[in-house]
């Protein structure tokens, strides 16, 4: 049944850790994360888990030890934003790589430079080619729901994948929201303990980590594109039993008002909602608008997306990074090049919005629509709303 | 130094017979990939027979992980894993605290397995440094061996914070102008002392009883130790390889390498100490990493490690431990 409480984001993400029974954290503060990890404290000095919780000296050793943690078999947890997911760069495709199921909750904020702590997509996206599999929350309940189904997805043996959970620093992190918060008894039925495949222990020993020459590397890397392509299988398994247990859906791509609409908006993260309701003012001014939300970033969801998108003749996708120099937002590029085959595309157009925790207002979205139905459009992107 | 110098009563030493005593199990397999006369495979022989089979290696990137685990092969009968260069006591800390946390659940057998952390110079005293110091002070139960062949080998001898003075690397070459390594070797066994951890040693392969009682008393301790290897590299160091044993014995001999322990804050040699110690310059010649030290250089050298000797007798004979002060402070 769960109970509804009114709770912080982060502390609410790191509650849903402890209803797994994490058994190793390791975690570096830094804005907005921080909280995450001072929860995870509080919850393992409180005895509430039966946790060690590793006061890591950085980002990369933060990584570095759940890495070894999970080795030995045990569930971990880690969490990070922005500088400190970039400083845990070299050690990201090694976790994926060893197919060590650890679940990180990032809180999105900005990179440097200029130094800025506030919310946007740069840390998350240079992180997209790592081999972790990446979901994005849009409210509070989604981060709730989501760590715990990482933990299902990442621990299936099919998978073996590490998950990223993230969510929009500060705009979702530090927000208290009524949140249903899962029974322990509920989580423990739907997510059995770890049972892992292989483990360093002197009664089984093997070697971790091993080199791999040009005879077979290629195959290595083959292997971890096949099981983050297949685990979308997984996390569809998994979200379907969630919602049998706790009736609440969860799709890879989310669509709201889509059904007869002619031009949509595209998001991903915590501005989902804001749009919705764009999307209804729209509707109140005769523009039959509509929103596509992409909840999971890898494995990317093709199929759902093209499903979405049937019958859209204007497509709006937002991105909050910027490839720099290249041909457009990293989400805008990524949905350009999956309608690239089909027979009938929408026109898109792309938007850079929310750097740095700039805000986006209802009217924002408006305007985008609006401009994008149009066919007004700086190509083949526009930083929307920036001078300069 | 041998034992031929050494005073009567130490034949008593139960040490001296320990060879016999040594475990026959091969836990670091042969048919690895180390160059001839490499010590730093030879301490890891040593060091894995000294810990049992009981232990969990952390590897850092370096000769050791490339030379040993080539796949589909494996020279490692320990548990063992690989993650990175900078970053093996970080995972050797998870490694314990991932084993704490299923003992404690009862989720593996009830046995202590210890977690050691392998890594050469580079990775302990360059780019690991941060996260061995890390590890050190957080107290965790592990045990951080650092081989130092006093270069980035793996690489291909490129100059670490290990290299010694005047040291000749692939980026601190004997040059016209600026000739081998212009500063003094960093002195991480030191550093370690000042983390107030309760066991820190140097060690040497070519004295093996002594390394390897090292080891075994490291692994005893709950809470972290360290200890700093010195591995002679034939070809980093430009000598014939069947003499790295020889010169892993005039390391000591001269000073160069003094070889103790530290427990508790009390520093104590653990070898017989050399009553005149032998000139550096028997240690540096013949080495083709030094061929274009100078004369006058090498009294330089000689100067630093006088110095550093008799700063070391000091502490030898003045440092107490924290237990025996804690006992006079109560008096
Ligand atoms: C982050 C990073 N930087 C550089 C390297 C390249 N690298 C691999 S091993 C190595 C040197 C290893 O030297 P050391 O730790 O002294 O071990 P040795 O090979 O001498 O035993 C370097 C520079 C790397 N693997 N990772
Ligand atoms: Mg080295």
């Amino acid at each position: 049944m769960g109970k509804l409480v009114g709770m912080e984001v982060a502390l609410a993400a790191a509650e849903a850790a402890a209803l797994c029974r994490f058994e190793v954290a390791a975690v570096y503060p830094i804005t907005p994360q921080s909280h995450v990890a001072e929860h995870l404290s509080d919850i393992v000095n409180d005895g509430r888990v039966d946790a060690s919780f590793i006061t890591v000296e950085g980002e990369h050793s933060a990584l570095s030890a759940v890495i070894g943690a999970s080795a030995t078999g045990a569930r971990v947890i880690t969490a990070t934003s922005s500088q400190g997911l970039l400083y845990m760069g070299e050690v990201m495709p090694i976790a994926s790589g060893m197919r060590l199921p650890i679940v990180m909750i990032v809180a999105n904020r900005a990179v440097s430079s200029p130094i800025n702590i506030w919310n946007d997509h740069s840390d998350i996206m240079p992180m997209r080619d790592t081999g972790w599999i990446t979901i994005f929350a849009e409210n509070g309940q989604d981060a709730v729901d989501m760590v715990i189904q990482a933990y299902k997805i990442a621990e299936n043996r099919d998978v073996m994948l590490p998950v990223i959970v993230t969510m929009d620093g500060f705009q979702l992190t530090h927000v208290v929201e009524p949140i249903n918060i899962p029974d322990q008894e509920e989580v423990d039925r739907f997510l059995p303990p770890y049972n892992p495949y292989a483990t360093l222990h002197p009664d089984r020993p093997i070697s971790m980590g091993t080199l791999g020459m040009p005879e077979i590397f290629p195959e290595a890397q083959k292997a971890k594109d096949v099981a983050l392509v297949n685990s979308i299988r997984v996390i569809k398994e998994v979200w379907d039993e969630w919602e049998r247990l706790f009736g609440r859906k969860y799709e890879a791509v989310e669509t709201y008002r889509t059904d007869d609409a002619d031009v949509a908006l595209l998001t991903m993260g915590s501005m989902g909602e804001t749009a919705e309701v764009a999307v209804d003012e729209l509707r109140r001014q005769d523009v039959k608008a509509g929103l596509v939300k992409i909840k999971l970033w890898r494995p990317f969801p093709f199929e759902d997306l093209k499903k979405a998108l049937k019958g859209i003749r204007v497509l709006a996708v937002t991105d909050r990074a910027v490839s720099f120099g290249g041909p457009g937002g990293p989400v805008f590029s990524e949905v350009r090049s999956a309608l690239y085959d089909e027979d009938v595309r929408p026109k898109i157009a792309n938007f850079i919005i929310g750097l740095g925790g700039r805000d986006v207002q209802v009217g924002d979205f408006v305007t985008m629509v609006k401009r994008a139905a149009e066919g007004k459009l700086a190509e083949p992107y526009e930083f929307y709303g920036v001078r300069g | 130094m041998t034992t031929a110098t050494l005073s009567p009563t130490i034949v008593q030493n139960f040490d001296l017979f320990a060879p016999k005593l040594v475990d026959r199990e091969e836990y670091f397999s042969w048919g690895h990939r180390a160059c001839q006369g490499c010590a730093e495979a030879l301490a890891i022989r040593l060091m894995c027979k000294a810990l049992g089979r009981d232990t969990i290696i952390t590897n850092a990137t370096g000769c050791m992980e490339v030379i040993s685990s080539l796949y589909p092969t494996t020279a490692w009968k320990l548990p063992w894993i690989h993650v990175a260069f900078p970053n093996a006591a970080a995972v050797a800390s998870g490694v314990e605290a991932g084993l704490a946390a299923l003992h404690r659940k009862g989720k593996i057998p009830d046995k202590r397995v210890k977690s050691v952390a392998i890594g050469g110079d580079g990775g302990t005293m360059d780019i690991g440094f941060q996260s061995l110091s890390g590890a050190m002070e957080r107290g965790h139960d592990i045990l951080y061996v650092c081989l130092d062949n006093e270069a980035y080998m793996n690489t291909g001898i490129q100059r670490s914070s290990g290299t010694p003075f005047l040291g000749a690397t692939t980026t601190s070459p004997a040059g016209k102008k600026i000739s081998g390594n212009q500063v003094w070797k960093k002195n991480v066994m030191e550093i370690m002392v000042a983390h107030n951890i309760p066991y820190a040693a140097t060690a040497s392969p070519s004295y093996p009883i002594d390394f390897m009682n090292k080891v075994k008393k490291a692994r005893a301790i709950k809470g972290p130790a360290y200890i700093h290897c010195l591995v002679p590299c034939p070809t980093g160091w430009r000598i014939p390889s069947e003499k790295s044993i020889q010169y892993g014995r005039l390391a000591y001999e001269t000073g160069v390498f003094p070889i103790y322990e530290v427990e508790d804050g009390k520093y104590r040699f653990t070898l017989p100490v050399p009553e005149k110690r032998r000139p550096v310059e028997d240690y540096l010649k013949g080495q083709g990493r030094f061929r274009h030290v100078t004369p006058d250089q090498v009294k330089l050298i000689q100067e630093r490690v006088d110095v550093e000797w008799e700063a070391l007798l000091i502490k030898m004979e003045r440092s107490k431990s924290y237990t025996e002060i804690r006992e006079q402070l109560k008096k």
